[in-house]
């Protein structure tokens, strides 16, 4: 049964990996402009893009 | 997009901008623009490729402005672009531009390819909320100068003040938050997890391992949320009983210390399991009403000051050369140029030039004044037409309109940040709490001393007002993106709490219950032949009445004739010779020399101005008082309710017009310079009144900020607007009761679900003094009382915002 703690503190291990990826994510500002990316990805330097009607 | 000419009700419209092309003849391969500029552009992007601009969204464009040669000249001047630029080395600069006419995707997208205009551009990104482009470019290819330059001339104006200047940090407070947030959510998370063994019945004297692990785990994963995402509380609290307060942080607080060291003494002394879980999962919704009650509106401006409109830098005239100096440096006696479009900074005299200033920004009124040689011109006017030279009377901040911001009112520390309800509600709360927990820790110290302990920390868990902690935020939180949506931006949700308790309604006249700018002019009488319009524009270019101000606007392009024997008398018109006839204009009696016949009721609509020629009248101009639409319903509404006032910078001529639709109760002042109007609010407040102001000009700025409330109208939200508590879009000007009273409305939600709050409270607290509080109760009801209570909050928010506000149309740009 011993195993069962060693598997909780790897699974915690795992979580704290995605608290620093979250708290990485904060810092490097990924939430401060939660708009801009979401047009900015539709762009296409190739490919002629349709009208693209989505109201702001 | 095929179609290359658009049509709107068989009207061409502008490729670039969608305005209506007034001139048909401009043109270029089917393509119509509406005037010169907008074809510019075009020409500018189809040689460079960036058409595409064009596929993106329909008529995207925005119509350059006119611009001087030297309007960025200042922008050389080293010291000038240090304080602009974010970043300098001797390689590559960046700087950030705040550009209001960003507002779409094709702008995103012609922005960060503005390289290709520019060679010397590395990278441009655009943040389309707050309405800026952050640049970085190489020294020595171009300059801060040449980039401003190409944003203007392809209809992105930067706007470059002192403002942007002096308050470049951001304060990355929301920032801490989500850290905060972060660390809560993987606890409770994972605590939750490591508690399932006791949910579900692990005998801890069978497994006393791994009761004993799982306990320790919680209790030291739970330490950082008691020391780091609890800590938004501890200040307040503390802060609060230094000034001998008690607010609603308080006995949060209490609750947070109580689970902490209860759970801790269980886990160490090997008693029970503690309540890590209920800690990490309170303090965790207690952050995320906080986030969300931190809605704010990224392109809109709360706080300006006049500074946010005078420019960086003016031109001065010494010694016979023109040279660029910043604004801060510019002293009395100073020569300077002002040209089209500029603002003026400092009250100075006329020396050159023909002034015709748009004090729009100062009063709302938007038709520009005439003025002659020698004049006093104050600060804060726009000059329209050719350069004026001026010499300056005052410093900067000594002007007329500047030297409202040396008041009081603008340096006083702001300390409406806190809920009223909440701390009313904290305090007599934590004094409840804290009798029920001594009082039943006594009598339990009587009959059974070893639970004395467990029943008094019991109480001050369970008594957590989390669940009103929560309601606020999440009512006044969503009451503000459901007034967002009716285009009514707040600046907290602190303003709704202060906007539900007003009693008093201060409204400014001009542009704010006046529509700006669209008066309009309907000659009666036989139509004018191009002479007699001539001699319109003639005579009432000399008038300074506004009504006779307004008909010259409508004329101004006839020609122009000599008057001799030019007489105006103040209130009644202007008269003088003409070639060889006596024209006047002015009121009935005064143009024909009869007394005015009676009126007919509901004719006094609209201002009229009587136009005689050799006394026989020739007819009338009826220029119609643009009231906002729906004002004559609003104040009704509103007067039931509310004491009204007006203050008025003009003088009387309205009287009789808004007296009739303000009802006998409401008071009615003219003449009001912006320190009378402060004033005026001042002594509203001495008396007791909870004040809400309703204004648009930089002159309402004092009041407007002294009030409980300021709330500026504005007819481009993005655009002006003086520091205030909320930005109305004058769209909705007329849904003004309403909005008013869904701010009650979001109050009697937060009342009610007080009320469940503490009904969860006494079901908890009997549990906590019989000293049956066990982890596994205290883990299902806080978040069952705090989630049913935000669920409530919003539901009941929603709906009253469906039947109130119901009408709006929904569309939201920020």
């Amino acid at each position: 049964m011993e195993i069962i703690i060693i598997l909780i503190i790897i699974s915690l291990l795992v979580a704290i990996s995605f608290l620093v990826a979250f708290l990485w994510a904060v810092k490097s500002g990924q939430f401060e402009d939660r708009y801009t990316p979401s047009v900015r990805v539709l762009f296409d330097e190739e490919k002629k893009i349709g009208n693209n009607n989505k109201k702001l | 997009m095929s179609n290359e000419k658009a049509y709107i009700n068989e009207q061409v419209i502008c490729y670039h901008c969608g305005d209506i092309c007034k001139d048909k003849t401009i043109g270029k391969e089917e393509k119509f623009f509406c005037c010169q500029g907008c074809k510019i552009v075009f020409e500018i992007l189809e040689e460079n490729k960036l058409c595409k601009y064009y596929d993106f969204e329909k008529t995207p464009g925005i119509s350059p402005a006119v611009r001087s040669e030297s309007k960025y000249s200042y922008l050389e001047d080293e010291q000038t672009a240090r304080q602009i630029l974010d970043f300098s080395d001797a390689k590559i600069n960046t700087v950030t531009f705040y550009i209001p006419q960003i507002h779409c995707s094709s702008c995103i997208w012609l922005l960060e390819n503005i390289n290709r205009l520019n060679k010397g551009i590395v990278s441009s990104q655009v943040n389309f909320l707050q309405k800026k482009l952050s640049l970085k470019f190489l020294n020595d290819k171009t300059s801060l100068k040449e980039i401003a330059e190409l944003l203007d001339s392809i209809g992105y104006e930067p706007l470059i003040n002192l403002d942007s200047v002096e308050k470049k940090k951001k304060s990355n407070y929301n920032k801490k938050l989500y850290y905060k947030i972060g660390v809560a959510g993987f606890a409770a998370g994972n605590i939750m997890l490591f508690s399932f063994p006791e949910y579900f019945g692990l005998d801890r004297s069978l497994d006393s391992v791994f009761g004993n692990f799982f306990g320790y785990l919680n209790l030291l994963i739970s330490i950082p949320v008691l020391l780091y995402s609890a800590s938004v509380y501890y200040l307040p609290a503390i802060k609060a009983l230094r000034k001998r307060a008690i607010n609603i942080d308080f006995p949060i607080s209490l609750g947070i210390f109580a689970l902490f060291f209860r759970s801790a003494y269980e886990i160490l002394a090997q008693t029970g399991a503690g309540y890590s879980d209920s800690l990490t999962m309170l303090v965790f919704l207690l952050l995320v009403g906080k986030i969300f009650q931190n809605k704010t509106y990224d392109a809109l401006n709360f706080e300006r000051t006049y500074k946010s409109y005078f420019p960086l830098s003016v031109s001065i005239i010494k010694s016979g050369i023109e040279t660029t100096i910043p604004l801060s440096k510019l002293k009395k006696g100073d020569r300077i140029i002002v040209r089209n479009g500029e603002l003026i900074p400092a009250d100075s005299i006329l020396f050159k030039g023909d002034g015709n200033i748009d004090y729009g920004f100062v009063t709302g009124e938007s038709i520009p004044v005439n003025k002659i040689l020698g004049e006093i011109v104050y600060a804060g006017g726009k000059q329209y037409g050719e350069a004026i030279e001026l010499e300056v009377l005052k410093d900067v901040s000594q002007s007329y309109l500047t030297q409202l911001w040396n008041n009081d009112t603008f340096t006083k520390k702001e300390d409406q940040t806190v809920s009223w309800f909440s701390n009313m509600v904290g305090k007599y709360f934590t004094i409840a709490v804290l009798l029920i927990a001594n009082v039943s820790t006594i009598i339990w110290l009587n009959i059974n001393p070893g639970i004395a302990l467990s029943v008094f920390t019991s109480v001050l868990i369970v008594a957590c007002p989390c669940a009103i902690a929560l309601a606020i935020p999440f009512t006044l939180g969503n009451a503000l993106r459901n007034y967002g949506k009716g285009n009514f931006y707040l600046k907290n949700i602190n303003t709704i709490e202060r906007l539900a308790k007003t009693d008093t309604i201060v409204f400014d006249k001009t542009g704010t219950i006046t529509q700006s700018g669209n008066s309009s002019v309907n000659f009666i009488g036989e139509p004018l032949d191009e002479l007699e319009k001539s001699i319109v524009k003639s005579i009432s270019r000399h008038s300074t009445h506004p009504l006779s101000r307004r008909v010259y606007l409508e004329y101004q392009d006839c020609e122009h004739f000599e008057i001799s024997n030019l007489k105006e008398y103040s209130g009644k018109g202007i008269s003088g010779n003409i070639l060889i006839s006596k024209v006047a204009l002015g009121s009935y009696a005064f143009a024909i020399g009869k007394p005015e016949p009676e009126k007919h009721p509901g004719e006094e609509k609209s201002s009229k101005v009587y136009f005689s020629i050799n006394d026989r009248l020739r007819g009338v101009f009826s220029i119609n008082n643009s009231y906002r639409k729906g004002l004559e319903e609003v104040i009704k509404s509103l007067g039931n309710d509310y004491k009204l006032h007006l203050l008025s910078g003009d003088n009387e001529n309205e009287r009789p017009h808004l007296s009739k639709i303000f009802n006998n109760n409401s008071i009615l002042h003219f003449k009001q310079s912006p320190e009378d109007k402060l004033n005026y609010i001042l002594r509203l407040q001495a008396d007791g009144k909870r004040v809400l102001m309703i204004g648009d000009g930089l002159n309402d700025a004092g009041a407007i900020k002294q009030s409980d409330v300021g709330i500026s109208v504005s007819e481009d939200i993005s655009g002006f607007s003086p520091s205030c508590d909320g930005i109305l879009d004058a769209e909705n000007f007329s849904k003004l009761p309403e909005m008013i009273s869904y701010a009650k409305t979001s109050m009697k939600i937060i009342y009610m679900s007080f009320v469940f709050s503490v009904l969860y409270n006494i079901i908890g607290l009997y549990f906590a003094v019989n000293g049956l509080l066990s982890p596994l109760f205290a883990a299902v009801l806080m978040p069952v009382s705090s989630v049913s209570v935000v669920l409530f909050c919003v539901i009941a928010s929603d709906f009253m915002a469906r039947k109130k506000l119901g009408e709006i149309r929904f569309y939201n740009v920020l």
